[in-house]
C-alpha cells in the first residue's frame, strides 16, 4: 500500500493509505481524546470528541472516520478545539444522569477521566434530568441507561465481535437508547449469548455487572484485544 | 400580646435548623418548636435503584456518619439476599462502627458542646467555638481532634478513605483488615484511652457546676429504644431492640429490628422536613421515645468492658429507673466513647477478625429488608421493598434525629420556661436553648459541617407578624 507523507501539529510523518487521522496521530505518540473509538472494532465517530482542525476546511473533523491524505496538515491542539471538547463532554454530562460519586464505575470511568483531563470543572449547561431506567432483568448484567453516552460501542461489540446482535440502538437524538432485541428486557432477551462484550466494552457505568457497588466496576478491555488479536491475526497473545 | 422568637440558624450542629419560641400575653414562654429546615428526598429518589447501590448512595446523606448509612443500607440488602454474612465481615463492620462512634462522639464532645460548659455560657460567642477552645484549652482540644482523627483513621484502615468508603455492601465488606491496618489502630489505642478518660473527668467535674442545666435541659419522661443483646448487653449493629420508660421498666424487650414497623409509627408536623416517630402503640405524640447515647445506657443492662462498666455504674445512679435528663447525653456518649475503645481493643485482639471469606453472594430471596444499626445519634433503620430483579420499589428510612424529634422539642421549650422572662433575650439565653438541640447531637442529614459563627437571627414577632424585636450576630 501507498505510503502517504501528512503533517501533525507541525511535525512530519509518513503513514499507510486509508489509515486514519486517529491511527497516525497514536502512532506518532499525539494524543487525542476519545470516548467511542475502541480497538478492535470500526469507528462511528459519534462522541466528536476526537474532532482535529485540517488545513482547508473550517470545519472540523473527527480523527477516527477520517483519512488520511497527501500533505494533510492536521491540527490536534488548539483553542477552539479545546473549547468544542470541552463543550462536548459537559454536554454529555448535562443530557443524562451521571452521579460519579455513586456510580459503580467510579475511578475506572472513561468519561469522567475526560472530564478531569479536559479541566471541566462545573457544568455550564443545564442538566435536563431525563427519566431513565435500569434494567436489571439480565441474570448477570444491569443496564443502567443515565450513564449511557450513547458512543454504541456495546452495539458493535455485540454485532462485530461476538456476532449475536443483541444490541441496537433505538429511538432518535438525545432519546436515542440501546436497546436488546426488539426493544425488550434484556433478561428475555433470546440473542444475548451472555458474553459480557457489551459490558466490558462499556467507557462508563451504564453496562455493568449486577451486584456490583460504588467504583467496583472495572472494565476490561483487554479481553476484546485479546479475542480481536487471536481472530484476525491468528495470535492466541496473553 | 402573643410572640413568637425565632432562632434561626441553629449553630454549631449539623444540619440546618431553626427554633421558634411562643410567647403568651404575659411574656411567659407557651410552646416551642424544632424545625428542620433542609429537604433531601433520599426515600423518592432511591426508587428504581439497584439495591446493591444503597450503601453507596445513601452514605452520600452525610458526611459525619456515612458509616452509619452504609451499614445499615448493606444489612438491609443481606436481608433481601436472605443471608449470613461471614462471621469476619460481621466483625470488620461491628470494627468500622465502633469507629464511626469514636470520631463522632469526639466531634460532638470537643468541638460542638465542650466550647459551652468549658469555655462558658457567658463567654463571647466569638469564642465560645472549638477555636476558642484551641486557644484556652490547646492541649485539650488538639487532643479531641486527635480522638476524632483516630476513629477516621479506623474507618480509613477498613474502607479506604475516612469519608464515605463504599466498603460494606450486601452480603458482607469488601476488604479485610491488613496488618499494617490493625497494627497502625493498635499503637494509637493509649493515646485514645488517656484522652477519654481525660474528657470523662472533665465532664463529671462540669456536672458540679451544672446542677440546673441537667434538671431543665430536657429532663423529662419519655420511653428509650436501643439495640441491646441477647442477655441485655449493650449494642451498636446486631441484636434486638428494647424499649424501656423512664421508672426503668420493660415495655418491649427483644423486639425483632425488621418487625419495627409493629412498634414505631410515623408523624409529620407543618414547619419541618423532620418526621416525629412514636411508639405506636402509646400513640402520638404520647408515644414520646428517646433514642442515642442516653438511651442505649438507659435501656441496656451492662457495656461488656471494664471501663465502661463502671461507668455505666456511676451514671445509672443518677436516674431513678432511667437516667431522664437530656444534658446527661453528653456522660452517656462519654461513656460510649471509651467502651467503643474499648471493643475495638478486643476486636484487635480477635484471631477471626482476619480469617475466612468476606462477601457472601445471592440474588434477591425476600422482597423486603430491613436494615437496623446503631448510628452515633441513635437507631438507625433502613427498610427496602425492591421487585423480582432487585429493583428498589419504595424506601423508608427512620434516622435517629428523626426519633429524637418530639424530645427535642420538650427540650427546646423546658430551656426557654426556665430561661426566658419578659421580652428582653439575651444571647447567652439563647445559646442555652441551642445547646439543648445540641445535647442530642443532631445530625440533619448534612453533608457538611458548619465550624465557627454561623449568623443567628433571632426575631419578636407579633401576631400580626410584624418584628416587634431582633436580635443578630454574625
Amino acid at each position: 500500500m501507498a505510503a502517504k507523507t501528512l503533517i501533525i501539529d507541525g511535525k512530519e510523518v509518513s503513514a499507510e493509505e486509508g489509515a486514519t487521522v486517529l491511527q497516525v496521530a497514536r502512532d506518532n505518540g499525539v494524543k487525542l481524546p476519545t470516548l467511542c473509538h475502541l480497538e478492535g472494532v470500526y469507528d462511528v465517530g459519534a462522541c466528536r470528541l476526537c474532532l482535529v482542525e485540517i488545513a482547508g476546511t473550517t470545519k472540523l473533523l473527527p480523527a477516527c472516520t477520517t483519512k488520511i491524505s497527501e500533505g494533510m496538515r492536521i491540527t490536534t491542539d488548539s483553542d477552539r478545539l479545546r473549547k468544542y471538547r470541552r463543550m462536548t463532554i459537559e454536554l454529555l454530562f448535562a443530557e443524562r444522569n451521571h452521579v460519579c460519586a455513586v456510580c459503580v464505575s467510579n475511578g475506572h470511568c472513561e468519561l469522567q477521566t475526560l472530564a478531569y483531563s479536559l479541566g471541566m470543572d462545573h457544568v455550564r449547561y443545564d442538566y435536563i434530568f431525563p427519566k431513565w431506567n435500569v434494567d436489571l432483568t439480565h441474570r448477570m448484567f444491569g443496564m443502567d441507561h443515565n450513564r449511557c453516552i450513547l458512543c454504541t460501542r456495546c452495539v458493535r461489540v455485540c454485532w462485530h465481535i461476538e456476532g449475536a446482535g443483541t444490541k441496537n440502538v433505538a429511538g432518535r437524538g438525545a432519546t436515542s437508547k440501546i436497546i436488546s432485541d426488539l426493544n425488550q428486557p434484556w433478561g428475555d432477551s433470546e440473542s444475548c449469548t451472555e458474553c459480557g462484550k457489551c459490558v466490558m466494552a462499556c467507557p462508563t457505568g451504564a453496562l455493568f455487572n449486577k451486584g456490583t457497588t460504588t467504583g467496583e466496576m472495572e472494565h476490561d478491555r483487554d479481553k476484546l484485544e485479546f479475542i480481536v488479536n487471536a481472530r484476525e491475526k491468528q495470535q492466541w497473545l496473553p | 400580646m402573643a410572640k413568637r422568637i425565632i432562632i434561626d440558624p441553629v449553630t454549631r450542629i449539623e444540619g440546618h435548623a431553626k427554633i421558634s419560641i411562643y410567647l403568651d400575653d404575659a411574656g411567659k414562654v407557651s410552646d416551642a418548636e424544632f424545625h428542620v429546615v433542609e429537604f433531601r428526598g433520599f426515600e423518592k429518589f432511591c426508587e428504581g435503584r439497584p439495591f446493591s447501590e444503597m450503601p453507596g448512595i445513601t452514605q452520600r446523606i452525610c458526611g459525619i456518619c456515612p458509616v452509619s448509612h452504609m451499614l445499615a443500607s448493606a444489612r438491609a440488602g443481606d436481608a433481601l439476599m436472605a443471608v449470613a454474612i461471614p462471621p469476619a465481615a460481621d466483625k470488620l463492620r461491628r470494627l468500622v462502627n465502633l469507629g464511626q462512634i469514636i470520631q463522632s462522639h469526639a466531634l460532638s464532645f470537643f468541638h460542638l458542646s465542650a466550647p459551652d460548659f468549658l469555655l462558658g455560657w457567658e463567654t463571647p460567642v466569638a469564642q465560645r467555638n472549638v477555636f476558642g477552645l484551641i486557644q484556652s484549652n490547646t492541649d485539650l482540644a488538639r487532643a479531641g481532634i486527635r480522638l476524632r482523627q483516630f476513629g477516621q483513621e479506623i474507618i480509613e484502615v477498613l474502607g479506604g478513605k475516612k469519608i464515605h468508603p463504599a466498603w460494606a455492601v450486601p452480603g458482607g465488606v469488601r476488604s479485610g483488615l491488613s496488618e499494617e491496618g490493625r497494627t497502625k489502630i493498635r499503637a494509637w489505642l493509649p493515646e485514645a484511652y488517656a484522652t477519654a478518660r481525660v474528657a470523662l473527668d472533665l465532664f463529671k467535674k462540669t456536672l458540679e457546676t451544672h446542677r440546673k442545666e441537667v434538671e431543665v435541659f430536657g429532663n423529662f419522661s419519655s420511653l428509650f429504644m436501643g439495640l441491646v443483646t441477647a442477655d441485655g448487653s449493650w449494642e451498636h449493629h446486631g441484636g434486638n431492640l428494647r424499649f424501656t420508660s423512664s421508672e426503668g421498666a420493660l415495655v418491649a424487650d427483644q423486639v425483632d429490628p425488621e418487625k419495627y414497623y409493629d412498634y414505631i409509627g410515623e408523624s409529620v408536623q407543618g414547619g419541618s422536613y423532620l418526621k416525629s416517630p412514636y411508639y405506636t402503640p402509646l400513640g402520638f405524640p404520647k408515644g414520646i421515645y428517646r433514642v442515642g447515647p442516653l438511651a442505649r445506657l438507659n435501656v441496656c443492662e451492662r457495656m461488656g468492658v471494664p471501663q465502661g462498666d463502671v461507668e455505666l455504674a456511676n451514671f445509672k445512679s443518677m436516674g431513678k429507673g432511667a437516667v431522664t435528663s437530656s444534658f446527661l447525653y453528653h456522660y452517656a456518649r462519654l461513656i460510649e466513647l471509651v467502651s467503643a475503645i474499648e471493643f475495638v481493643e478486643r476486636y484487635l485482639d480477635d484471631a477471626k477478625l482476619t480469617t475466612g471469606p468476606l462477601r457472601a453472594d445471592a440474588g434477591i430471596n425476600n422482597l423486603r429488608g430491613v436494615g437496623v444499626s446503631e448510628a452515633p445519634r441513635g437507631t438507625l433503620f433502613h427498610d427496602y421493598t425492591v421487585d423480582a430483579d432487585g429493583r428498589l420499589q419504595k424506601v423508608n428510612l427512620i434516622v435517629a434525629t428523626g426519633q429524637n424529634n418530639l424530645a427535642m422539642n420538650q427540650t427546646v421549650a423546658q430551656i426557654a420556661r426556665a430561661y426566658i422572662h419578659g421580652q428582653e433575650i439575651s444571647e447567652p439565653v439563647l445559646n442555652r436553648i441551642e445547646h439543648g438541640i445540641r445535647c442530642y447531637d443532631p445530625c440533619l442529614s448534612c453533608s457538611t459541617h458548619a465550624v465557627g459563627q454561623m449568623p443567628l437571627r433571632v426575631q419578636l414577632i407579633a401576631p400580626d407578624g410584624a418584628v416587634v424585636n431582633e436580635v443578630a450576630r454574625g
